[in-house]
């Protein structure tokens, strides 16, 4: 019996111990990116890594899901599918597909990044060399990632909202003989602030995500190449799940009844 | 090792413990370093060497035990506390451990620029005169770490450990991975720097060669103890069995090597 409860018992313990670690990494990261020094040039470096060089992925990810949104709908429903199409494709893209699909795709593309470069930084003895030259790693490392994360998934899932819609607009204008003009009306019309809001909102939770998560699995990692390559499967892995659980829990915030 | 008066002591050490599970890698260690004096520690891979010196300074945290550096005790010190101790030090790690992104320059006024906020140009003009102090060209600065030999690499981690003029200077594994002649270079380099800097150095080798060259004063470790202390000049005849066969080389006496590493 003892021989069955144990490995379950440490198995438990194990999961604890890391959340608690995973916690604690946190308010650390958090403590320091609100608390100087602040290092603007390698925020803005870290920006245009996270939102310029993604921008080709989730724009192109955008536009295809837009259209074959359109067309998956129209296959659906075929009457009243001219009227109904804009809300469906706005609300979908704006509340839902944008924001989450943009940010699978840069938790693959970003979070693999982050985990790789500090995780090498940690094998490489260069995270400790940090401290011993008066630089704080989480100061300088953690806190512009977060800062990054945080602030261009917003701007990318923005500009995939409006991808997206005119992927739809050219698969339900062009190829469906929809009428361009009252295509447009309805889009103007049913777009509401709450839609957009909610899906930027949700965008900026998972910009942090995925920068935690890249951070924490590389600053934590170990072993050499093997525990950065561990820490980079980990960290986009852990950054995708946590992205469709935080997805369901910001979606009950902000439109249960 | 003989007690010096604490004021003569740049870092005491005492009673330093620390293990990883069940695996005790420092089980009381006791070391004094003195002020402006070079202290060289040897003992085989995996005996804690690179732990006790990630104790000293702060990257790990002990289990026990106390650490003063200039009379202050430092285990325990709030992070702000720390890094005011922390620009007491500069460091020379085992892999040079350069930061790859940045230019050769970059990496050695690193600690300037951030670390004590520094303008970059009079931060560059204090790396490229360091760069010259190691013997490399004003233009190897605008290189990146990945285009320098291993050689060239461990001159700049020197040229970046001495960039602040610490008071303290740690020598990680100064010679391991290079040639003869390099190492040579190394050494002479860490002397005369060193003495430049008027610091007091603290050094981690297996390299004996190192040792003669670069260390006043020389300690032995062995299973998280410091085993047998004295003068550089004395670890060739110390009589202690320990320190025979770890400088002699052979396979059979008291040392068991370890088959872990921390």
């Amino acid at each position: 019996m003892t021989a069955i409860l144990q490995p379950i018992g440490r198995t438990f313990l194990n999961g604890l111990a890391a959340m608690g670690r995973l916690a604690l990494f946190s308010l650390l990261a958090v403590r320091h990116c609100v608390t100087p020094p602040f290092y603007p040039r390698l925020i803005l470096r870290q920006m245009i890594e996270i939102g310029y060089y993604s921008l080709p992925y989730v724009g192109m990810t955008a536009v295809f899901t837009g259209m074959v949104l359109v067309l998956q709908s129209y296959t659906g429903f075929k009457v009243g599918a001219e009227s109904a199409m804009p809300t469906i494709l706005l609300i979908s893209l704006t509340r839902e597909l944008g924001p989450v699909l943009g940010a699978l795709i840069v938790a693959g593309r970003v979070g693999a990044s982050m985990a790789a470069e500090i995780g090498t930084m940690r094998v490489t003895e260069q995270i400790d060399a940090l401290s011993t030259l008066s630089t704080n790693p989480y100061k300088y490392l953690i806190a512009p990632r977060i800062w990054a994360g945080i602030t261009m998934l917003p701007l990318l899932v923005a500009v995939a909202d409006i991808i997206g819609v005119l992927g739809g607009y050219f698969v339900s204008v062009h190829k469906l003989g929809f009428n361009e003009g009252n295509f447009i009306n309805n889009i103007a019309q049913d777009a509401t602030f709450k839609d957009i809001f909610s899906g930027l909102v949700k965008a900026g939770v998972f910009g942090f995500t995925i920068s935690l998560m890249g951070c924490y699995h590389g600053f934590n990692s170990k072993g050499g190449a093997q525990g950065v390559g561990k820490a980079t499967t980990n960290a986009v892995a852990t950054s995708m799940i946590l992205i469709l659980i935080l997805d369901y829990f910001l979606t009950e915030l902000f439109f249960a009844r | 090792m003989s007690p010096q008066p604490s004021s003569d002591l740049k870092i005491k050490v005492r009673g330093l413990k620390k293990a990883f599970g069940s695996n005790v890698v420092l089980d009381g260690v006791d070391l004094d370093v003195p002020r402006g004096k070079s202290l060289v520690v040897i003992g085989g891979s995996g005996t804690g060497k690179s732990v006790m010196i990630k104790c000293i300074l702060g990257l790990m945290k002990p289990d026990a035990g106390s650490i003063e550096i200039d009379g202050e005790e430092v285990v325990g010190m709030s992070a702000r506390e720390r890094e005011r101790v922390m620009r007491k030090f500069g460091m020379l790690f085992q892999g040079a451990a350069l930061f790859d992104s940045l230019p050769v320059w970059e990496n050695v006024a690193f600690g300037l620029i951030s670390g004590r906020g520094m303008n970059r140009k009079e931060a560059k003009e204090i790396a490229l005169r360091k760069l010259s102090a190691v013997g490399l060209q004003p233009e190897v600065g605008e290189l990146y770490p990945a285009e320098l030999s291993g050689g060239m690499q461990k001159r700049v981690g020197l040229a970046r450990a001495i960039a602040a003029e610490p008071e303290i200077i740690f020598f990680d594994e100064p010679t391991t991975g290079l040639d003869p002649i390099m190492a040579q270079v190394i050494n002479e380099l860490i002397v005369t720097c060193v003495d430049a800097v008027g610091a007091t150095a603290l050094s981690i080798t297996h390299d004996m060669h190192s040792l003669r060259e670069i260390g006043d004063s020389a300690a032995m470790i062995y299973q998280g103890k410091i085993v047998w202390a004295g003068a550089a000049a004395e670890v060739d005849h110390s009589g202690n069995p320990y320190v025979e066969q770890f400088v002699q080389g052979k396979a059979e006496g008291p040392i068991r090597m370890p088959v872990r590493s921390f």
